[in-house]
């Protein structure tokens, strides 16, 4: 049971499969967060819908850029015998 | 009838009988002691016990309250779960450390006065380093040593603080070094919280922890990941509530963390900066100082132990059974591993606060707190901190540690204490994710928080959803490359060698133009007195000379013996010397 699921994620036959379920699971999470009820709100973004789906992605591609750019331009990557 | 048991004695008192019990005795004890010490927290109630006075000092080793048995919980549970992942070890000198750096961890947890704290503060300093020194390598004993300097260091500020402290107070009584509205000042003030940050690892004083922790061994890297940055948590909670500065501090270390573990190869080293971005959220959440916010911090820190725990056990897992641990050199590990997959995997939805996981009803609170404390930019900013959290530690370690490309590695599921061990871990991500009235319940303040609505839900699973979107999108980016990051380490790294250069160089030379001088001038005019000392010297002294020299050859060979080369006992004679001299001018400061 437990090496089937894990297999799903490894084996790359199921490529294909994930590709599609991870984009019916984001379709299914915006249309749940454009239909739940927002009665309550601290911020004025609470009242948008699927703004957190925006901003998720966003922030995961902000992260990766940001970060690499600090690590190679910022000379923070250094080669493995650095310090030896 | 024992009225009552204090954890953390009973895990520093029984540490001195593990050598002595054969193996199959040994890992007996090992979890009972465990499930002895959680029984004592479960019938605990609060109060104060083991009060005594020490040279006209009040010493309080257990005071109880709410906040108190939060972490005495964790600290207990984990405790267990630790031992049972290291129930394999042959050897019992990890073990003995591991309980000795339990119980300090538990007696800075139960402290009521601050000298008891301090004592607590050292023993775990010395104790947790031990299990670094561990792995019998030069990067690990080099990193260790390191490791033990800036924890020294850091006790030697709070010595200084709680010295001024009690000079300007006159109290040892532990308790809030600031005012109900967070304001506090003064030197006291500033080395104690300099002392907690460093051992809160928030940056720019982070980098011990990334640097010691991924060179620990396998098990004791498990203890390290929960015990001495949540104890500088509860303390901070204790001593600077509603301390404005943690806020900003917090969110720092929130996205640093983050930065950095895009960048880093080494898996264990990516979840050290991954202690660093959690222990964020509970560094804003002391900050804040709302009640909400100090039960966000407090169940954060509670659900945090319990998931980075089993990341930790998890990455553990991989480096036993492979012996390797860099993310360019694993890969495709799942065909033979599912169960390690499957139980890192719980603690990977829980530290990125996936509904129905732990992390979920802890981590939110922290934010939650920040919105009604109408912080808009905290909030978006740990919002993308959480984004992060879930891109590395559910995806890019995952994805590169047991799938991803095959390093053609096929190692077996690690020894089943391993397994068991993590999946006690698992169940309680999920248990606690399931049922977090349980947790609610132990907090120190009445929790006014649902955590489980329909839009929290699915906002969360937007961001959380789009995040892995992004992964997927971006994946060729993330491929970790064979380097290490520069951390602010490099201060006292390269420093060091500055020092070591100056020593060497300009230092020697002076020296060496000092002793040339001696040698022509000096000692021409030295010899004429010299011989005429030698007709007295002769006579008076070499009797007087010849005595000394005896006892000093008897003493030295007394003390080649104490010279047995192991760390542990070195460690143990710091420890005792350390404690006899703070007594010692503790003494001497109340006279």
């Amino acid at each position: 049971m437990i090496s089937k699921i894990i297999n799903f994620f490894g084996e790359s036959k199921f490529q294909k499969t994930r590709f599609r379920a991870l984009i019916a699971v984001l379709i299914l999470v915006v249309i749940a967060d454009i239909l739940v009820t927002r009665d309550h709100g601290d911020f004025f973004w609470d009242y948008l819908p699927a703004w957190s789906a925006g901003f998720g992605f966003v922030s995961c591609v902000l992260i990766i850029f940001v970060s690499k750019a600090i690590g190679h331009q910022g000379r923070i990557m250094q080669d493995e015998d650095y310090y030896d | 009838m024992i009225e009552w048991l204090h954890p953390g004695l009973l895990f520093i008192a029984t540490a001195l009988i593990i050598p002595l019990l054969n193996v199959a005795l040994r890992r007996i004890f090992l979890l009972i002691i465990p499930l002895i010490a959680i029984t004592s927290v479960a019938t605990m109630s609060p109060g104060n016990y083991g009060e005594f006075t020490f040279a006209n000092v009040t010493i309080l080793m257990g005071k109880v309250d709410k906040l108190t048995l939060v972490f005495a919980w964790v600290f207990t549970l984990m405790s267990f779960i630790g031992n049972l992942f290291s129930l394999h070890l042959k050897n019992p000198s990890e073990h003995v450390a591991a309980y000795l750096y339990m119980g300090s961890a538990l007696c800075v947890v139960f402290a009521g006065d601050w000298f008891s704290l301090l004592v607590s503060w050292e023993i775990m300093a010395f104790a947790s380093a031990y299990l670094i020194f561990a792995s019998h390598k030069e990067a690990a004993t080099r990193a260790g040593f390191r490791y033990l300097l800036v924890h020294v260091t850091g006790g030697v500020l709070l010595f200084g603080g709680i010295v001024l402290h009690g000079l300007e107070t006159g109290s040892f009584v532990f308790g809030p070094l600031v005012d109900e509205n967070g304001q506090g000042g003064g030197i006291a003030y500033t080395l104690v919280l300099v002392s907690f940050l460093i051992n809160a690892a928030v940056p720019p004083l982070n980098a011990w922890l990334t640097d010691a922790y991924p060179e620990a061994t396998v098990t004791g890297a498990v203890f390290l990941s929960a015990f001495t940055t949540k104890t500088a948590v509860y303390v901070l909670i204790r001593t600077f509530p509603g301390t404005e500065i943690l806020i900003w501090l917090g969110v720092i270390m929130a996205l640093y963390g983050v930065i950095y573990a895009v960048l880093e190869n080494d898996c264990r080293r990516l979840l050290g900066y991954h202690i660093v971005s959690q222990v964020g959220y509970m560094v804003v959440g002391v900050g804040i100082g709302t009640e909400m916010a100090l039960n966000g911090a407090g169940s954060h820190a509670f659900a945090h132990i319990i998931y980075k725990g089993l990341l930790f056990m998890g990455a553990g897992a991989v480096i036993h059974m492979t012996g390797r641990r860099k993310l360019t050199e694993l890969g495709g590990l799942y065909r033979t591993m599912p169960w390690t997959v499957f139980l890192y995997m719980i603690g990977a939805f829980a530290i990125s606060a996936f509904p129905f996981f732990s992390g979920f009803v802890s981590k939110s609170m922290v934010i939650a707190a920040a919105a009604g404390d109408n912080r808009a930019i905290i909030v978006l900013m740990l919002t993308v901190a959480s984004s992060g959290t879930f891109l590395h530690t559910g995806l890019k370690l995952p994805y590169y540690m047991f799938f991803g490309k095959d390093c053609g590695l096929r190692p077996i599921e690690p020894p089943i204490n391993m397994l068991l061990a993590m999946g006690i871990a698992a169940v309680l991500c999920i248990g606690i994710g399931v049922f977090p009235n349980v947790l609610y319940a132990l907090l120190p303040y009445p929790v006014d928080f649902v955590p489980y609505t329909a839009v929290h839900i699915t906002t969360s699973l937007g961001i959380l959803m789009f995040t892995a979107a992004g992964f997927v999108l971006m994946l060729k980016f993330l491929d970790p490359e064979k380097t290490i990051s520069l951390d602010t380490d490099w201060f006292y790294r390269k420093g060091a060698k500055v020092f070591m250069w100056i020593a060497s160089k300009p230092i020697a030379s002076f020296e060496g133009a000092i002793s040339n001088i001696s040698d022509t001038v000096i000692l021409k005019s030295l010899r004429g007195a010299a011989t005429r000392s030698l007709e007295v010297d002769v006579g008076l002294v070499d009797g007087f000379v010849n005595g000394v020299a005896r006892t000093a050859l008897f003493v030295g060979t007394t003390a080649r013996r104490l010279q047995t080369g192991i760390v542990t006992h070195y460690a143990a004679a710091m420890i005792i010397g350390l404690a006899l001299s703070l007594s010692f001018y503790f003494l001497l400061w109340l006279e």
